[in-house]
């Protein structure tokens, strides 16, 4: 059972936010809120959420912008610290930047002046490990995110996606068993984001890292992620938690499922009601359902 | 096979380039020369290229003598302004107490037109080197500094969360992310210091010297030698060119990703 008694009282009713009997939870939010205070002024980020991410699990949490999913992310990176609550990580409090993860951000944010094996490497260099003995590794980092051919180019001669692909295999060189992706392909187009979905999800079946993947794409969500956390704006809050019962691999196929369907539709339906989407039908991600 | 294709139109490119405001220079050698002869311009207003060609080399070695003096004022300048500015820029990048009490100083003197202070250092430093010495630093320091801080703090932000995920202290963050990140544009504040340095030297021995191309320029002028005035700029203008491409070759040493980085985009926009 971990079913866990937060301080402030939070009701049994939220049940949900803890993961369910028997799984280990790796990553745990207790009554975590976030306030910014600038000025004088105060900006609620996060209000009170409670979550437990599985170890293994690959939860994607979707919600618009300004509802503090990134906030969430870098809570649990170490790289912001709670207001009030508190975060676990393998069962230690986070009370600093954690370093026994890998981190994907919505730009690549790769080393212009190396490159893109050493761009994976500097990931090594930086924690004072031997890059010389992470070399073959990184190459096969780089192959397997289909950069086989790509490991002397420096950044400004790949594109977007390759360039996002290296901070990929970056956040993944150390073997890290938590693995934390910020709108990786939020700056993607469609089809190369349809890809990297794919590729992350062989990644990820090979692997089996505790992944907390950030998203504004309903569709990409559900397609991901074991489960999928839909917030709500300002200030953020958990709104629901959903499981997507859809087999793996999901490939492409997935999105004719009718869990798919399921699933996005009532995700769909929380933004609506909360007036995060608006409009008429049609006008959603969720364009190429049948 | 392509990258060779490619090595290929780049050449011709840069020939094409090139090529073009080369002949641009030589037309206009051409047109000077002829309109000259050709409208019968006096000599002291204008004199033909290869008047100021015949004089220069005629008296080569008082132009030469006085361009080593000159020389030696914005190397040392330049030197001084470079040792300078760039630890101050460091600090001011990284101490708070330095950024609240040093960088609106700075910012403010910056404002000064330095060259309205080379008659102050006259006064307080004399004729000799130091107050050309002086000037130079004054006017090179400003874009060194001023580029060198804006480059230290450039570090975007995920990059910098990203380098604390991995737990780096922050010597090894320096030396791996902030310092590169940050020579783009130190270079960029060394190439202007570079350019500003001989205009420095020049100004400071108009005001007062005994010796230099500023000097002889003066006394040319008053003897409306005018084939001597061009040919002392046209010293002028090369030694500020070979301080600024001698910049620029350490540049493309330093961060050939950067040159290349550039190259490419121009390439894009072509």
């Amino acid at each position: 059972m971990t079913l866990r008694v937060v301080r402030g009282g939070a009701p049994a009713a939220e049940a949900p936010a803890t993961a369910p009997d028997g799984a280990r939870a790796y990553v745990e939010l207790a009554g975590v809120a976030k306030t910014y205070r600038r000025d004088g002024r105060q900006t609620h980020a996060l209000e009170r959420v409670d979550l437990a991410i599985r170890a293994g699990e690959f939860l994607a949490i979707v919600g618009p912008s300004g509802c503090g999913k990134s906030t969430l992310l870098r809570l649990v990176a170490g790289l912001h610290l709670p207001t009030s609550g508190e975060t676990r990580v393998a069962g230690r409090i986070v009370d600093r930047p954690q370093t026994d993860l890998g981190i994907v951000f919505q730009s690549p944010v790769l080393l212009d002046w190396r490159t893109a094996l050493a761009n994976v490497l500097v990931q090594v260099e930086l924690r004072g490990l031997d890059p010389r003995a992470y070399r073959e590794r990184a190459l096969n980092l780089l192959a397997q995110v289909g950069l086989k051919d790509f490991a002397d180019r420096y950044p400004h001669e790949l594109s977007g996606g390759m360039r996002q692909r290296v901070a990929i295999a970056r956040a993944l060189i150390h073997d890290a068993p938590l693995l934390l992706m910020d709108e990786p392909f939020g700056a993607l187009d469609a089809q190369t984001r349809e890809e990297m979905r794919l590729d992350l999800e062989a990644l990820w079946l090979a692997t089996r890292k505790t992944v907390l993947f950030i998203t504004h794409s309903i569709d990409e969500a559900v397609l991901l992620a074991d489960r999928v956390v839909v917030m709500s704006p300002r200030p953020g809050r958990i709104e629901r938690i959903i499981d997507v019962g859809l087999p793996r691999p999901r490939g492409l196929p997935a999105r004719r499922a009718p869990e798919f369907v399921q699933a996005a539709e009532l995700i769909t339906g929380i933004f609506l009601a909360r007036g995060v989407l608006h409009g008429a039908g049609g006008e959603t991600t969720q364009d190429q359902n049948p | 096979m392509a990258l060779a294709s490619r090595r290929g139109r780049a050449f011709v490119a840069w020939l094409g380039h090139r090529g073009g405001a080369l002949t641009i220079f030589v037309l206009l050698f051409v047109a000077w020369e002829a309109a000259v002869h050709v409208f019968g311009i006096k000599e002291y207003l204008l004199p033909p290229p290869s008047k100021v060609w015949s004089e220069f080399w005629r008296r080569h070695e008082i132009v030469m003598s006085g361009a080593w003096v000159t020389t030696q004022e914005i190397l040392a300048g330049y030197a001084l302004a470079v040792v300078v500015s760039i630890p101050l820029a460091l600090a001011v990048a990284y101490s708070r107490f330095m950024e609240n009490a040093v960088y609106p100083v700075i910012v403010f003197l910056q404002i000064v037109p330095k060259i309205a202070i080379a008659p102050l250092f006259i006064i307080w430093f004399g004729f000799g080197f130091t107050p050309k010495l002086l000037l130079v630093f004054l006017l090179s320091f400003f874009p060194i500094v001023v580029s060198s801080i804006a480059g230290f703090k450039s570090a975007d932000r995920d990059v910098m969360d990203f380098a604390r995920t991995t737990g780096a202290g922050s010597l090894t963050m320096f030396f791996k992310i902030r310092l590169p990140q940050a020579l783009p544009h130190i270079f960029t504040g060394l190439k202007v210091g570079a350019a500003l340095a001989a205009t420095a030297a020049v100004v400071a021995e108009f005001v007062a010297s005994d010796r230099g191309l500023g000097y002889l320029l003066l006394q040319y002028n008053g003897q409306l030698d005018t084939p001597m005035v061009f040919a002392t700029i046209v010293v002028l203008s090369l030694i500020g060119l070979v301080v600024y491409y001698a910049v620029e070759v350490v540049e493309r040493i330093a961060i050939p990703w950067h040159v290349s980085q550039q190259a490419t985009a121009k390439d894009a926009t072509l």
